[in-house]
């Protein structure tokens, strides 16, 4: 439907394949040096320490849009639950920062006593420190392994990764596709962030975690020198990201997953096995999301329920519906321009409109045209800004 | 005889303005024998002087307890007397107790007003009770009632039985007998007939049953070295299953028949209290890091004497092997406790069996509400193979419509009866111009109409918000429709419940009614089979799927006024179904009504039984439920009715 090309390809290197992976890698770099030398942290302090986290949110955003864009633009499967995945990164990083945060603070406080605290002392304060605000105080079972920053790393692709796995597994091998599979989907995020918002659900129910920007044993550095560093953590992420995506999609495995994208029957006619290919395809952008997740909630600060709600996977797909399916650089324009304007216009910065007869609030009436706007691009605008790019850029080439 | 007595009495006390002792014993002189507890009452002495009272058997004592306790007695201060009277504007005006006659003003100097506490006032109650039983007013007996059945003593017993005879309202004497029965049941004089009045209510429902059965088996525990012979046993307690070894520990404790468990924070309080230069024993403080070396130190101090022994777990162990727990009953006699036992087995029986029934009815409604809201976006599946995530926000048009048709119309039952149909033509309105603008365009896209009327969600959503506010804005029901249809103590059901059920089941017989028996519904389904072939038969695709699609907008409008009788309406009233009806939708099959009657009816029976597990959680109920329909799908992909034959696979 889309993306098909006609000339036939002669083996060329990667890169040469891919033009559009160096601009983008040339682009990322130097949005992300421009950024750091205009910082607070680091140079001419004209951009504050919440634009830099605001950046590199943005970046993670990049990323996860990346991953929806490989599930639906390049393999067909409309996923409204990605962002589950990307929330469950959140959770699991979430688990290290609070409870190592929690640690420190708990020594601190018990260091004060005559006995030197025990470690079970230290355990009780730590439950009662965290899960007090949902009426416990032991610490559950599945914070076995929050003492240990290299196995919640690990959890952070293993938990979101397993979880789509087993979905996948299920849903592709009973033949859910299309507008079933996305509603699946929906019901899977929103199960996900009901289960969440229990207070019994051994991650504080609906105040999840929070304090997540402290991170524990860097608390002598300030807050401005840490969003530089996970600025330059999420611009690697998303460049490396971006070149295992671009990759992906090149050669013959990118033309499998278009193939079944455009028409699964028949390249299972063919002889693929199709449901392993979608299975491989839903596993890996579920890990790209979660590690998203994991390097963006520690620069929001708090993980919630709230956020695995469906609304928020449903976003996703309009970001990466209004870059352009399909083209990977079509995502991350999508996600960062969406994403930065809404948080402009819902944020206030905007000055209301007076349209004469009244006064149009930006906060109010911003997804209202969001909304309307979304539509007109599907309708008219099928491939979104970057086919425009495209177009433009053929139109250029070919005159 | 009495009359005339009476009268002459008053004569001769309008002459002498005083009572002569030497009248017969009267009221008055009752009174005035019992005049210190009456001028000075407290709770715990005023029974035993209602009791007096009544035992002299005079007459008047209920008029005047009710006077006493609407305080309305005054004390005459220069004989000491007590008369009725009442304050006019600062002048009191006494009356004589027994003959009734106005004795004239007094300043309030000369009188003292007799004011008994709240405490005081609520035994009075109790006791004035027996006497309203059987007042000739059937309000005041009905009150009277009511008092007892809330709160009542064995003295209560033998009036109220005695006023059930003369009782002539039917309903008051229903109450009264079965009240006669509760109380027999706690406080019968004797065995066999409280074993009777047990036996009497098998099968029976009601809470004031249970509440008067429950407290016959209350048990205590008890330990001791073997099992007495004199007392009601409950049951024998196993260490472990019935009563954790803490528990039995502390139990034994609390008997002397054992010393004191360890407490972490007593331990570590003695250890340091023996400190000394940061030194215990020879051991350095700092190196109690760890709970086993603090208890060894512990151990240490109990041996030198200087703290306080405990038990160790194998000396526990020990002590456990000698003693037996086990509950004994409160209530003395086995015959009634194996009476009220099995009494309340039969009930619960009883119980489950209602619980069951409230539970089909719950369901039964929740499936009506998901069944109204699934079935317009079912049909648009089904026919066009467009899913309208916009759905939602038409159900939350259709409850706006129904709150602005109230504000213009103040009568509820008129309101309504317009909504409905008001709303119906809005949304169909709405659906109509949806599908014309941008559905028909999307025609060939499923996935991007997901996306584009998700746009229009968000949109109407948004917009809702700003014309109507965040605030959600009630609707509602007219007063015929307030209140419940109430079976008995557990079985009930609301009737805006019923009536949403009348609504869903008139809704569904409909649109089978249009389906099947219509040359509209024949063209649906033609379109809904083959598009193609139905066009070149004359039929235009493009009116029909337009046509559908406003129905099944209407039909969200409809459920919409129907949520919002029970719920609040709000911008996220749509939001808060939609997902719900997807489900539905999903699990029942799509494009048939049938089907999606069995997915209403299988989703919310499912949620009710999830509910029931774990009443106190209803956000597990439907992560839960979520999760049963995933699996579900592993099995009938297609849900429960299935479209065969080629249409199926497109």
């Amino acid at each position: 439907m889309f993306g098909r090309s006609t000339t036939i390809e002669k083996p060329r290197s990667f890169f040469m394949k891919n033009p559009s992976v160096f601009i983008f890698i040339a682009a990322l770099s130097v949005i992300t040096v421009v950024t750091t030398l205009l910082s607070e942290a680091l140079g001419l302090g004209l951009l504050s320490t919440s634009f830099i986290k605001l950046l590199g949110k943005t970046l993670c955003l990049c990323l996860i849009a990346i991953a929806m864009d490989l599930v639906w633009g390049y393999c067909g499967i409309l996923s409204l639950g990605h962002f589950a995945f990307f929330g469950l990164g959140g959770y699991m990083i979430g688990m290290w920062l609070m409870y190592e945060r929690t640690k420190d603070i708990v020594i601190n406080s018990l260091s004060s006593q005559v006995l030197p605290p025990t470690p079970i002392e230290i355990q009780d304060a730590i439950g009662t420190q965290i899960f007090g605000v949902v009426g416990g105080s032991e610490i559950p079972a599945i914070w076995f392994f929050a003492d240990s920053l290299s196995a919640q790393l690990a959890l952070v692709v293993l938990v979101p990764g397993l979880l789509a796995l087993l979905f996948g597994w299920l849903a592709f091998r009973s033949r859910v596709t299309g507008v079933y599979l996305s509603i699946l989907t929906q019901a899977m995020t929103l199960a996900l962030a009901l289960y969440l918002f229990q207070n019994d659900s051994g991650l504080r129910g609906n105040n999840g975690l929070s304090g997540l920007q402290n991170i524990p044993g860097l608390e002598e550095i300030p807050q401005s020198f840490i969003s530089i560093w996970f600025l330059w953590g999420s611009a690697l992420a998303l460049g490396l990201g971006y070149l295992l995506a671009a990759w992906v999609v090149s050669g013959k495995f990118g033309n499998i997953i278009r193939g079944i994208r455009d028409d699964e029957a028949r390249v299972r006619f063919l002889g693929y096995p199709v449901e392993t290919y979608k299975l491989f395809i839903f596993t890996l952008t579920a890990v790209i999301a979660a590690v998203a997740g994991a390097l963006y909630y520690p620069q929001a600060g708090i993980v919630n329920p709230v956020e695995l709600a469906p609304i928020a996977s449903i976003y996703l797909a309009v970001w990466v519906a209004i870059g352009g399916r399909g083209r990977l650089y079509g995502a991350v324009i999508g996600a960062a321009l969406v994403s930065l304007l809404s948080s402009a216009f819902t944020g206030g910065q905007v000055p209301d409109l007076p349209l004469g007869f009244v006064l149009l609030q930006w906060v109010d009436w911003w997804t209202v045209f969001l909304g309307f706007g979304f539509v007109l691009v599907t309708l008219y605008a099928p491939q979104g800004l970057g086919g425009l790019v495209d177009r433009f850029i053929r139109n250029g080439g070919y005159k | 005889m009495r009359q005339l007595v009476f009268c002459l009495l008053s004569v001769v006390f309008l002459i002498i303005t005083d009572l002569t002792p030497a009248a017969a014993r009267n009221l008055q002189a009752v009174l005035m024998e019992n005049l210190k507890s009456i001028e000075r009452p407290s709770r715990r002495t005023v029974g035993d002087t209602i009791e007096n009272l009544f035992n002299s058997g005079v007459d008047g004592v209920p008029r005047f307890l009710q006077k006493w306790r609407d305080k309305k007695v005054w004390l005459l201060k220069e004989n000491k007397t007590l008369f009725y009277g009442s304050d006019k504007r600062g002048d009191i005006e006494l009356i004589h107790i027994v003959t009734g006659k106005v004795l004239g003003s007094f300043s309030s100097r000369a009188a003292k007003q007799i004011k008994p506490n709240s405490g005081v006032r609520s035994v009075i109650d109790s006791a004035l009770v027996r006497f309203q039983l059987s007042d000739p007013d059937p309000k005041v007996r009905g009150t009277a009632l009511q008092t007892l059945e809330r709160n009542a003593d064995a003295k209560q017993l033998k009036p109220l039985r005695d006023s059930v005879a003369s009782e002539t309202d039917l309903s008051l004497k229903a109450r009264k007998k079965r009240l006669e029965r509760l109380l027999t049941i706690s406080f019968g004089q004797s065995i066999p007939e409280r074993v009777i009045a047990i036996k009497h209510f098998e099968g029976d429902v009601g809470i004031d049953l249970r509440a008067a059965l429950n407290p016959l088996l209350s048990t205590t525990t008890i330990v001791a070295a073997e099992l007495p012979k004199d007392k009601n046993i409950a049951r024998q307690l196993q260490i472990g299953i019935d009563i954790s070894k803490a528990e039995a520990h502390a139990k034994l404790a609390s008997r002397g028949l054992a010393p004191q468990p360890l407490v972490k924070s007593a331990r570590d309080a003695a250890i340091i209290a023996n400190a000394a230069d940061g030194k215990v024993e020879g051991v350095a403080l700092g190196a109690l890091n760890t709970e086993a070396a603090r208890e060894k130190i512990y151990r240490t101090l109990v041996n030198a004497g200087k703290a306080a022994p405990f038990l160790n777990p194998r000396g526990l162990e020990d002590l456990l092997q000698k003693y037996i727990f086990f509950e004994i009953y409160t209530e003395p006699d086995p015959r009634i406790t194996d009476a009220a036992l099995n009494g309340l087995t039969s009930i619960n029986a009883a119980v489950n069996l209602n619980q069951a029934l409230d539970l089909g009815l719950d369901a039964l409604s929740l499936a009506s509400i998901y069944f109204l809201a699934a079935i317009g976006l079912a049909i648009t599946f089904g026919v066009m193979r467009v899913i309208n995530m916009a759905h939602g926000e038409f159900i939350m048009m259709g409850a706006y419509t129904g709150y602005l048709v109230q504000q213009l119309i103040p009568n509820y039952t008129i309101s309504i009866v317009i909504a409905l149909p008001l709303a119906f033509a809005v949304t169909f309105a709405a659906g109509v111009i949806l599908e014309r603008l941008v559905i028909r365009h999307l025609m060939h896209r499923p996935l991007e109409t997901l996306l584009a009327t998700f746009g229009i969600s968000i949109a109407l959503q948004q917009l809702a918000k700003n014309m109507f506010g965040t605030q959600a804005v009630p609707l509602t029901a007219p007063s015929w429709l307030d209140g419940s249809l109430i079976f008995n103590d557990i079985v009930s059901i609301s009737y805006i419940r019923i009536a949403i059920f009348f609504l869903a089941a008139a809704f569904c017989l409909l649109l089978l009614y249009i389906l099947r028996r219509t040359r509209l519904g024949l063209e649906v389904r033609a379109v809904t089979q083959n598009p193609l072939m139905a066009s070149s038969m004359g039929i235009n695709p493009d009116r029909i799927n337009m046509l559908t699609f406003g129905l099944g907008s209407g039909i969200a409008g409809i459920a919409g006024v129907a949520i919002g009788l029970f719920a609040q309406v709000s911008s996220e009233l749509g939001a808060n179904y939609i997902v719900q009806s997807f489900m539905t939708v999903v699990v029942g099959g799509v494009g048939s009504i049938v089907g999606t009657l069995a997915g209403a009816g299988m989703i919310g029976s499912l949620q009710k039984v999830i509910e029931w597990f774990n009443p106190s959680n209803t956000l597990a109920a439907q992560t839960y439920m979520i999760i049963f329909v995933i699996i579900f799908i592993q099995f009938r992909p297609r849900g429960i009715i299935a479209i065969k034959g080629r249409a199926a696979e497109e």
